[in-house]
C-alpha cells in the first residue's frame, strides 16, 4: 500500500504539488491521470526519495521509502525508460539491478523473457532500443526484485497496442497476487484500460479520485434519440424527473443510471437509437472538464 | 495487508486456491553491503566502451610513454626515475577524468534516476565511487611501475649498461598520493557541477589555467612568489613528483588542499545529497 499525506513541493513562488492526499490500494492498480506538468512525476520522485517534499510525506508498506533497507525488493520503480547510459546493453543494465539487489544472476534472463525481450535484443546497447523496448527493459528492472509495490511513471508511453495489452495483463496479474501498483500516465485511455482506482491531478492538486467504476457512474448514461427532432423533448422529461442532462455529439448525458432515462423515455413516448452507461465517453468528458479550468488550455482562455 | 488477500483467496475450495493460500515465508530482506556497492560501482567504471577505453587508456599510455623513453631518451638518461616521470604526467591527466566521470555519468546519463532510488542513501554511493576510484588509481600506480620496471630492463638492455634503479619507496609513496589527491580533485568537480562537460572544462581550468596564471603571477610580481606555494594547490602537488618534501612543504601541500580540495568536496557531497535528482 502506498499512502500519500499532504504532500506539497514549491520550486520558489512556483508550486508543482499542492497538498496531494491519496492511496493507492493493495490488491488493486491504481491510475494516476493528469495532463503534463500536473505533478505526477514530481509527486512520484517524492515518494521514492528523489527528491524531498516541501511538506507531507510518503509511506510505501507503511515506511518511509529511505527506511527500507534494500528498495529494489519492495518497491519496483520505473521513473523515465530513457533514464539509461545510452552505451550499455539491456542485459548489463538489469544485470547491475540485480547485483544491486543481490539477486542470483539467473534472475536477469528470466525477467528479460517476462518482459518479452528476446536474447538478441538483450544485448544491443540501449542508445538502438525503441521507446517500447526501453519502457520493457524499465519494466524489467522494477519487477526483477520480485517486489510488493510498483510505481511506474508513464510505462505505456511508447507501447504499441498490443504492448498496453500485455502491460494491462502484466499489472492486472500483479495485483491480483495481492501487490499494489501505481501508475501515472497523461492519456486517459490507457489510465481506463489498465487502472481500477483513477486520482486525477491538474495544476498540482488533485481534482478526483475514485474506483473506476465510481468515476464511471459518475459519468451517467448516454441516449441518443431515433429522430433529432425528439431530443429536446427527452431532455424536457429527464429534466422533469429531475435529471441533469448535457447535450454531447448528437445525443444526451444523462446524470441518471440507464434503467431511469429509458424508463422516462418510455413514458413520454420517445423513440431510442442508442442508450448505454456512458463510459469512455464521459469519462474523457469527466477529465476534460475537471482539467480543463487547470491545465494549460484552460489558463490560457 | 497480506491476510485480506489470504482471505480472499481461500474462498473459492480448490486444491491450487488452498497451496496459494498457504503462508507465504515473508522473504527476508537483507541490508545492502557496502562490498557490493563497490563491487557495481566498478563494475559501472569497466562495461561501456567509453569506460573501458578509458580505463585500457593507463595502460596503453604506459606502454606508449615507456616506448618513447627507449626510442628517443639518450643513454644516461635511460633509469627508473625517467620511465616513472614518462608514464606519470599523462596517467595525472587522465587519473582525474577517471574520478570525475564516475559521479557526473549518474547525471548527465541519467542513470543517477535508477542508482539512488535502488540506493537511497546516496552518501554510500558516493562512498562506494571514491573506494573504486583511489583503487583504481593505486592500481594504476602499480601497473606504471611494472611498465616502468620492464621498460627500464629493456632500455638498459639495448644500450648494455646496468640498468639503474633510482625509486624509493618514499619516492614511490609520493607519486601514488599526488595521483591520489589528483584523482580527488576530480571527484570533488564531479560533485560540484555533476555534468560530465562542465566537469571536465572544470578540470582543465584547474590544471591548466590556473598554473599558468599563478605561474606568471608569480615570475612577474616578487610579493607574490614567496606567497605561490601557499596559494596555487597544483604546484604543491607537483612537488610530490619529483622533490623531497620538507615539513613546510607538507604544510603547504595541507593549506592549499584544504582550500582547493577538502572544502569543495565538502560542500559538493552536501549538494549531492540534497539535490533532486531528475
Amino acid at each position: 500500500m502506498i499512502s500519500v499525506e499532504h504532500l506539497t513541493k514549491h520550486y520558489g513562488t512556483f508550486t508543482a504539488v499542492d497538498n496531494v492526499s491519496f492511496t493507492a490500494a493493495t490488491g488493486r492498480v491504481t491510475g494516476f491521470l493528469g495532463p503534463n506538468g500536473a505533478g505526477k512525476s514530481t509527486s512520484m520522485r517524492i515518494m521514492v526519495g528523489l527528491t524531498r517534499p516541501t511538506s507531507g510525506q510518503v509511506t510505501i508498506t507503511g515506511r518511509d521509502y529511505r527506511e527500507l533497507v534494500n528498495p529494489g525488493l519492495e518497491v519496483g520503480v520505473l521513473l523515465d525508460a530513457s533514464a539509461q547510459h545510452a552505451g550499455r546493453t539491456g542485459r548489463e543494465i538489469l544485470a547491475i539491478a540485480a547485483q544491486t539487489m543481490g539477486l542470483p544472476r539467473s534472475r536477469v534472463a528470466e525477467t528479460l523473457a517476462r518482459v518479452g525481450l528476446t536474447e538478441e535484443e538483450a544485448g544491443r546497447r540501449v542508445r538502438n532500443y525503441s521507446l517500447g523496448m526501453r519502457q520493457r527493459l524499465g519494466i524489467a528492472t522494477a519487477l526483477i526484485g520480485d517486489p510488493q509495490v510498483l510505481v511506474l511513471d508513464e510505462p505505456a508511453n511508447g507501447l504499441d497496442p498490443a504492448g498496453i495489452r500485455w502491460m494491462r495483463d502484466l499489472l492486472r496479474g500483479f495485483a491480483d497476487d495481492g501487490g499494489t501498483v501505481l501508475l501515472s500516465s497523461h492519456l486517459l485511455h490507457e489510465i481506463e484500460v489498465i487502472a481500477d482506482d483513477i486520482v486525477v491531478i491538474g495544476q498540482g492538486r488533485i481534482v478526483a479520485q475514485g474506483s473506476k467504476a465510481e468515476l464511471l457512474a459518475a459519468a451517467g448514461t448516454l441516449v441518443r434519440t431515433a429522430d433529432p427532432a425528439e431530443q429536446d423533448r427527452l431532455a424536457r422529461a429527464l429534466h422533469e424527473a429531475s435529471v441533469v442532462t448535457t447535450p454531447i455529439d448528437g445525443g444526451l448525458r444523462a446524470d441518471a443510471d440507464p434503467e431511469l432515462v429509458g424508463e422516462t423515455a418510455h413514458r413520454a413516448g420517445v423513440v431510442l437509437r442508442e442508450l448505454r452507461a456512458a463510459d469512455g465517453a464521459g469519462l474523457e468528458e469527466m477529465f476534460l472538464e475537471l482539467t480543463a479550468e487547470t491545465a494549460r488550455e484552460g489558463a490560457a482562455a | 495487508m497480506t491476510t485480506q488477500i489470504d482471505t480472499a483467496t481461500q474462498v473459492p475450495a480448490t486444491p491450487a486456491a488452498v497451496a496459494a493460500a498457504a503462508p507465504a515465508p515473508r522473504r527476508v530482506v537483507r541490508p545492502i553491503p557496502m562490498t557490493r556497492l563497490v563491487g557495481v560501482e566498478l563494475r559501472k567504471m569497466f562495461d561501456t566502451r567509453a569506460g573501458f577505453w578509458l580505463m585500457a587508456s593507463v595502460g596503453i599510455v604506459s606502454v606508449l610513454a615507456t616506448a618513447a623513453v627507449i626510442l628517443w631518451a639518450p643513454d644516461s638518461a635511460i633509469d627508473q626515475e625517467t620511465f616513472s616521470s614518462a608514464i606519470g604526467f599523462p596517467l595525472s591527466v587522465i587519473l582525474p577524468i577517471i574520478g570525475l566521470l564516475s559521479v557526473t555519468s549518474e547525471y548527465s546519463q541519467r542513470t543517477g534516476l535508477t542508482t539512488y532510488t535502488l540506493v537511497p542513501w546516496r552518501g554510500r554511493v558516493i562512498t562506494a565511487k571514491v573506494i573504486v576510484t583511489l583503487a583504481i588509481g593505486v592500481a594504476s600506480m602499480f601497473v606504471a611501475l611494472a611498465v616502468g620496471a620492464v621498460g627500464n630492463v629493456l632500455g638498459s638492455a639495448i644500450t648494455g649498461l646496468d640498468p639503474v634503479w633510482n625509486v624509493t619507496v618514499q619516492e614511490f609513496g609520493q607519486i601514488v598520493l599526488a595521483n591520489v589527491l589528483g584523482m580527488l580533485i576530480g571527484l570533488t568537480l564531479g560533485v560540484l557541477m555533476r555534468s560530465s562537460a562542465a566537469a571536465i572544462v572544470g578540470y582543465f581550468v584547474y590544471s591548466l589555467v590556473l598554473p599558468a596564471a599563478l605561474g606568471t603571477l608569480a615570475a612577474f610580481q616578487s610579493w607574490f612568489a614567496d606567497l605561490q606555494p601557499w596559494v596555487d594547490v597544483n604546484f604543491a602537488i607537483t612537488r610530490l613528483f619529483d622533490q623531497t618534501m620538507t615539513a613546510e612543504y607538507w604544510q603547504q601541500l595541507g593549506v592549499t588542499t584544504l582550500v582547493w580540495l577538502w572544502i569543495p568536496l565538502a560542500i559538493g557531497l552536501r549538494a549531492v545529497l540534497r539535490a533532486e535528482v531528475k
